[in-house]
């Protein structure tokens, strides 16, 4: 045992990091976490691809636009930001909650807000990630995007991509880790399938055509599809998912339990 | 509305270990809890370094250390990785190297946080509170898990800290840890806080209590069965805690050992063992707050 430590003579006592650091960082190191999970990264980048090249090579897609790729891009990029910010995220924090990280790290100067923050932050990192594979995957295979409607695209994706965080973070916060993954999962699944996602709602059964536009999922499925083979913003979609951003965020924020 | 934890009242000084000591369920850690933010406390009041924990930011948060009683790491994270993490929301924070090396946790830096044991969770934990420099930390049963070479490490460690000047802060449920660690132990019971002072003080005021000088226990091992009314002052409680194990609890006298030994003598008894002791600390908590299991 050494016995006395080279800062003996420090005084006690350190002030915190600034916050833009501290969020950063906690971005960061989220996201570097997400990133190693073997589980995380096949449900965020290999089932989309998978999807992707599904759909081009069926005929499911045919005859709802200029080509098979362009139609099922923007469901696909919809399908990342459901991937990640909702069943991933979702995930992550609700484990994260049972194991008394939050708690511990809403001790340190990071705090609640800062933890919140720094989850968004690595939303927002993974799905960039997942915007640049599936580029580099769709553009070979003949992706080409409404020029006008790239950077509305992008930023309903953002859009989408809170109203998921929140719905994540309010399952995460509600529910035990292990429903969260039920909960999330089997939601990735059916929404994927039949949320007017990937597949738009025309291309759906009677009874789904009926609910999918109020749905995160199909509006922002829809909303991208506008953006990204038009170039035109679909408002009714945005009004949706802002809804759905306001509602669950506000029931997160509500009813979260850190412990 | 719940009440568990109402008539806690307690002050912790610098340069102090201060111990809640109580059963398990007693509200050790509700009450540490509301102090470092966690849980929002219904009524009463709690000031750290001067301000309210339920309204305080990031540099009260700074000057703060904390150890959950769960840890709080997350099970994926490698060690060192994961203090360098907490380390970066300091300004000024303790190198992470040198609180490496001092809790010895360079020995188990390649494994991930589910594979370590109770104890290296522990170090670890302690690491993370204490990475900040904290001026008040805070200590949820600190020794659960650790081995005794562990436990030697994390208790100089402590003593050290509090000799610093910083503010220490422990719940437990172990009389040994606060006779080791404590310059000032309350006793909670039940959301209260049935009895303060030092260690020493707290065994002197069962004494006066008992309005006697000596309370000593005799334990002594020997053939079962045996009848010592008589042999003792009546006030002397004696009892067979199991076949062939005595104690005699009470205020003994030197004349009182002699004549327990001429008893043997008389009877050609020769006990297996024999012990005097004085009262400890667990004595008196068991006193204080009853014997029932909870």
């Amino acid at each position: 045992m050494s016995s006395v430590p080279a800062t003996a003579g420090t005084p006690l006592g350190s002030g915190p990091a600034p916050l833009l650091r501290r969020i950063l960082l906690q971005g960061k190191y989220e996201t570097v976490t997400m990133i190693r999970n073997g589980e995380q990264l096949i449900l965020a980048i290999i089932l989309p691809l998978l999807a992707l090249v599904g759909l081009t090579v069926t005929p499911l897609l045919d005859g709802l636009g200029s080509s098979r790729v362009n139609i099922a891009v923007p469901g696909i990029l919809a399908l990342c930001a459901m991937s990640t910010a909702f069943t991933g995220q979702g995930i992550a924090t609700g484990f994260d909650r049972r194991y008394g990280v939050l708690r511990f790290l809403s001790t340190t100067p990071l705090g609640r807000a800062g933890l919140i923050l720094g989850k968004v932050l690595a939303v927002l990192a993974v799905l960039l990630l997942q915007v640049l594979v599936v580029s580099a995957v769709a553009l070979p295979l003949g992706w080409r995007p409404s020029v006008p409607g790239l950077l509305p695209g992008f930023l309903l994706l953002v859009l989408g991509a809170a109203a998921f965080t929140a719905l994540g973070l309010l399952v995460a916060g509600t529910v035990r880790p292990e429903a969260t993954l039920a909960i999330t999962n089997l939601l990735w699944i059916l929404l994927g399938a039949l949320g007017g996602i990937v597949i738009p709602a025309e291309r759906l059964p009677a009874l789904a055509q009926a609910i999918v536009h109020f749905l995160p999922s199909g509006a922002l499925g829809q909303a991208l599809r506008d953006a990204f083979l038009h170039g035109s913003v679909n408002l009714a979609a945005v009004f949706v998912l802002l809804l759905w951003t306001a509602i669950a965020g506000a029931a997160a924020t509500r009813w979260f339990k850190w412990n | 509305m719940l009440r568990v934890v109402s008539g806690v009242s307690l002050v912790a000084e610098r340069g102090q270990v201060t111990a809640l000591l109580g059963a398990n369920g007693a509200g050790k850690t509700t009450t540490i809890e509301c102090a470092q933010g966690l849980q929002k406390r219904t009524g009463g009041s709690i000031i750290l370094l001067g301000q309210d924990p339920d309204t305080a930011g990031a540099a009260l948060r700074a000057r703060v250390g904390v150890m959950l009683q769960d840890g709080g790491l997350p099970p994926s994270a490698r060690p060192i990785p994961l203090l360098r993490h907490i380390a970066g929301m300091y300004q000024d924070p303790w190198p992470v190297d040198e609180l490496v090396a001092r809790l010895g946790i360079d020995a188990f830096s390649r494994t991930s946080v589910r594979r370590l044991s109770g104890g290296q969770k522990q170090r670890l934990a302690l690491a993370a509170a204490l990475v900040g420099r904290p001026e008040v930390l805070f200590l949820d049963e600190p020794s659960a898990g650790l081995d005794p070479q562990s436990r030697q490490l994390v208790f100089e460690l402590i003593a050290e800290l509090r000799d610093r000047g910083m503010a220490i802060i422990l719940t437990t449920h172990l009389m040994d840890d606060a006779q080791r660690l404590a310059d000032y132990v309350y006793i909670i019971d039940a959301g209260r806080n049935v009895a303060e002072g030092t260690v020493a003080q707290l065994l002197r005021h069962e004494l006066a209590a008992a309005g006697a000088q000596h309370i000593r226990t005799l334990h002594f091992e020997a053939e079962p069965g045996l009848d010592l009314a008589g042999v003792l002052p009546a006030d002397v409680e004696i009892r067979e805690t199991r076949a062939g194990s005595y104690s005699a609890t009470g205020a003994l006298t030197p004349a009182d050992l002699a004549a327990v030994t001429a008893w043997w003598a008389d009877r050609g008894i020769m006990p297996a063992s024999m012990s005097l002791a004085a009262r400890s600390l667990e004595d008196v908590f068991l006193d204080i707050s009853g014997r029932e299991i909870r």
